[in-house]
C-alpha cells in the first residue's frame, strides 16, 4: 500500500508540472486521479500516457521559451531607434525614429510574404523553394526529426508550433534590415530606405540565411553560426556598407582638406538607454537561439553573451581613453554592442573564459574599426559598420579559433585553438566571404536601381534645414513658447 | 571701434568663421537665434493640419574690431553667407565707444 501512495504522489507532482505551463486542458484533480486508477490497472498504457504528457509539458515550455525571447528580440527595434536618434542630429531626430518605426512592419509583412520561404522552405543548397508564400506549405510542427513530415525541414530541429518558429526568425530578419538605417542616417530619402527594407527582409537576408541556417551550401561546409553573427549582423552590415558608398558622406563630414569634421550626436541620454535595451535583448537574441528550454545551455549563453559584452564594454573604454584621450560615451556604447555581435555565432559553442576574450578583442576591433572608416571617407553617423560589420566577421571567425565540440557535441568539433585543426575555420572564413560577396554585389545593385528611380538622397537644402522638416513635415523638439510662433493657416 | 552684427543662415557659420578668421579677427560672440525677414517663415504640417512658422533658426555672429577692419570683415561675412536665396540674412554696423578686456583691465583697441 505504502509503495502505491509514493507512486500515487509522484504522479500528483507531476500532473502539478504539467498544469502550470498551461498545456494541460483538463482538471488537475482529474488527470491525477485518473492517471494513478491507470497506473494501477495497467503500467504499460500508463507509461506511454506519461510520456505523452512529458512530451506535451516539453512543447510548451520551449513555445513559451521562443516567444517570450523573440519578444526581447523584437524590444531591440527600440534600442536601435534610441541609439540612432541619440547619436544623430536633433533636426533628424523625426526622421530617424520614423524609419526605425516603419521597418519592422515592413520586414513583418516582407518576411511573411516570401522571407520565411525562401530562408527555411525544402528548396536546393542555394534557395528555398517550397511553402514559399505566406507561410502556407505543408507542416506538422512541432514534431521533429525524422517524424517531421513537412516542407520547412530545415527547421525540424525544433520542437515548437510553426507559428512561433516563424515569429521568432522573423524578429532576427527585422535586426538586419535596422541595422542599414543607422548607417545611411540623416541623408537618405524615406521612401528609398522602405525600398531597401523591403528587398533585404524579403531577399537578401533569407537567401543568405538560406545558405546557413536553411541547410544550404554554408551548412552543408559545416560552417556554424549559432545566432546570428554572420547571418544577421553581417548580412545588414554588408547591406549597409554598400548603402553608405553610394549615398556618400554627410555634407560638411569630411573638410576639402581631408580631415575629419565631426558631427556629434544630440541626445545621450537617449543613446545610452537604448544601448542597455539592446544588451539586454540580446538575452533574447542568443539564448533564445536554443529554441528549447535546454537548462545547461540556456543558462551558458547567456553568461558567455554577458561576458563578452561586458569585456568588450572595458576594453573599448580603455581604447578610446589610450587612442583618442577621453573615454568617450559613444565608443563606450559602440564597445559593448561590438561584444554582443561578436559573441553571437560562438556563444553557445565556447566556453565562458573564451567569451571573455572575444569580448575584450572586440572591444578593442570596434574603436579602431570606427577610425578607420573614417580614415576611408565612409560616413556612418552611428558606427553600424564597426559594430555590425566588423565584428560580425570577427564573431564568425571567433567560431573556428574558440569552439569546443563538449559544449553541443556534434556540432562545431573543436575549433583551432583547442586542438580541431584548420577544418572549422576554414569554413567559417569560406561563410564570411560567400555571404559577404553575395550581400554587397546584390546591396550595390539593389541601392543604383532604387538611386535610379527614386533618387537616394534628399536635396542638399533639405539636409541642411533637417529630414525632420523635409521629409516629415515636422520638428522634433519645439521651442519652449513655440506657441506664440506658430499660427494656424 | 565697429560691432558688427550678422544675422546669417546656421549652415555658413563655419564660411563665415573661417573668412574672419583670414583677417585676424581672434574672437566672436555666436547665439542660435530664431527670426525672420523677408524670407517669412515655413509651414509645416502635424497629423494633417498645416501650420505656418514664422520663426526660422538662425545664426547671429557677433564681433568688434577696429575702424579699418570694419569694412574688410563686413565684406568676408557677406561673401562667406552668400548663397543667393532668399533668408541669407543681414549684416548690422554700430559704432563702439569702449572696450575692456576684464583679466588684465586694458582698453580700447589693446582690448579687442
Amino acid at each position: 500500500m505504502k509503495r502505491v501512495d509514493f507512486i500515487k504522489l509522484i504522479i500528483l507532482l507531476i500532473g502539478l508540472g504539467l498544469f502550470l505551463p498551461g498545456f494541460s486542458g483538463t482538471g488537475l484533480a482529474d488527470d491525477a486521479s485518473a492517471v494513478a486508477q491507470a497506473a494501477e490497472a495497467a503500467p504499460l498504457s500508463e507509461l506511454a500516457k506519461l510520456s505523452e504528457a512529458v512530451s506535451a509539458s516539453k512543447i510548451a515550455l520551449d513555445t513559451v521559451w521562443v516567444l517570450v525571447t523573440a519578444f526581447l528580440v523584437f524590444w531591440m527595434n527600440a534600442g536601435f531607434a534610441l541609439v540612432e536618434s541619440g547619436l544623430c542630429q536633433a533636426k533628424n531626430t523625426v526622421n530617424i525614429l520614423a524609419k526605425n518605426f516603419v521597418v519592422f512592419a515592413i520586414a513583418s509583412i516582407a518576411f511573411l510574404v516570401i522571407g520565411w520561404g525562401l530562408m527555411f522552405g525544402d528548396g536546393n543548397s542555394f534557395i528555398g523553394m517550397d511553402g514559399l508564400f505566406f507561410l502556407l506549405g505543408a507542416d506538422n510542427s512541432p514534431a521533429t526529426g525524422d517524424a517531421y513530415n513537412g516542407v520547412y525541414s530545415a527547421m525540424n530541429w525544433t520542437g515548437v508550433p510553426l507559428y512561433a518558429k516563424f515569429f521568432f526568425q522573423l524578429v532576427f530578419a527585422g535586426t538586419a534590415a535596422t541595422i542599414v538605417s543607422g548607417a545611411v542616417a540623416e541623408r537618405i530619402k524615406f521612401l528609398s530606405f522602405i525600398v531597401f527594407s523591403v528587398i533585404i527582409v524579403g531577399f537578401i537576408y533569407p537567401i543568405g540565411g538560406h545558405w546557413i541556417w536553411g541547410g544550404g551550401w554554408l551548412a552543408k561546409a559545416g560552417m556554424w553560426d549559432f545566432a546570428g553573427s554572420t547571418v544577421v549582423h553581417s548580412i545588414g552590415g554588408w547591406a549597409a556598407l554598400a548603402g553608405v558608398m553610394v549615398l556618400g558622406p554627410r555634407l560638411g563630414k569630411f573638410t576639402k582638406d581631408g580631415r575629419v569634421s565631426p558631427i556629434p550626436g544630440h541626445n545621450m541620454s537617449t543613446a545610452t538607454l537604448g544601448a542597455l535595451i539592446l544588451w539586454l535583448g540580446w538575452f533574447g537574441f542568443n539564448p533564445g537561439s536554443t529554441m528549447a528550454v535546454d537548462a545547461e545551455a540556456i543558462s551558458r549563453i547567456a553568461l558567455t553573451t554577458n561576458t563578452s559584452a561586458a569585456a568588450a564594454t572595458l576594453t573599448a573604454t580603455l581604447t578610446a581613453w589610450l587612442m583618442l584621450r577621453k573615454p568617450d560615451l559613444s565608443m563606450i556604447l559602440n564597445g559593448t554592442l561590438a561584444g554582443l555581435v561578436a559573441v553571437t555565432a560562438s556563444c553557445a559553442y565556447v566556453s565562458v573564459v573564451s567569451s571573455l576574450i572575444i569580448g575584450l578583442i572586440a572591444g578593442v576591433i570596434v574603436v579602431l574599426a570606427v577610425i578607420m572608416f573614417d580614415k576611408l571617407k565612409l560616413d556612418d553617423p552611428v558606427g553600424a559598420l564597426s559594430v555590425h560589420l566588423v565584428n560580425g566577421v570577427f564573431g564568425t571567425l571567433a567560431v573556428g579559433l574558440f569552439a569546443e565540440d563538449r559544449f553541443m557535441p556534434g556540432t562545431t568539433g573543436d575549433g583551432l585553438l583547442f586542438g580541431g585543426g584548420t577544418k572549422l575555420i576554414t569554413s567559417q572564413i569560406m561563410g564570411i566571404v560567400g555571404i559577404g560577396v553575395f550581400t554587397f554585389i546584390v546591396s550595390i545593385v539593389a541601392w543604383y536601381v532604387i538611386k535610379a528611380i527614386f533618387g537616394l538622397r534628399v536635396s542638399k537644402e533639405e539636409e541642411m534645414e533637417g529630414l525632420d522638416i523635409g521629409e516629415h513635415g515636422v520638428e522634433a523638439y519645439h521651442i519652449t513658447g513655440s506657441e506664440g510662433r506658430i499660427r494656424p493657416l | 571701434m565697429k560691432k558688427i552684427e550678422a544675422i546669417i543662415k546656421p549652415f555658413k557659420l563655419e564660411d563665415v568663421k573661417k573668412a574672419l578668421h583670414e583677417l585676424n579677427i581672434e574672437g566672436m560672440t555666436v547665439t542660435e537665434v530664431r527670426g525672420f525677414g523677408r524670407q517669412k517663415g515655413h509651414t509645416e504640417l502635424y497629423r494633417g493640419a498645416e501650420y505656418q512658422v514664422d520663426f526660422l533658426p538662425k545664426i547671429k555672429i557677433e564681433v568688434v574690431t577696429s575702424e579699418e577692419t570694419a569694412v574688410k570683415a563686413v565684406d568676408a561675412i557677406v561673401n562667406a553667407a552668400r548663397t543667393g536665396q532668399i533668408g541669407d540674412g543681414k549684416v548690422f554696423v554700430m559704432g563702439v565707444e569702449e572696450t575692456v578686456r576684464i583679466r588684465t583691465g586694458e582698453k580700447g583697441k589693446d582690448a579687442l
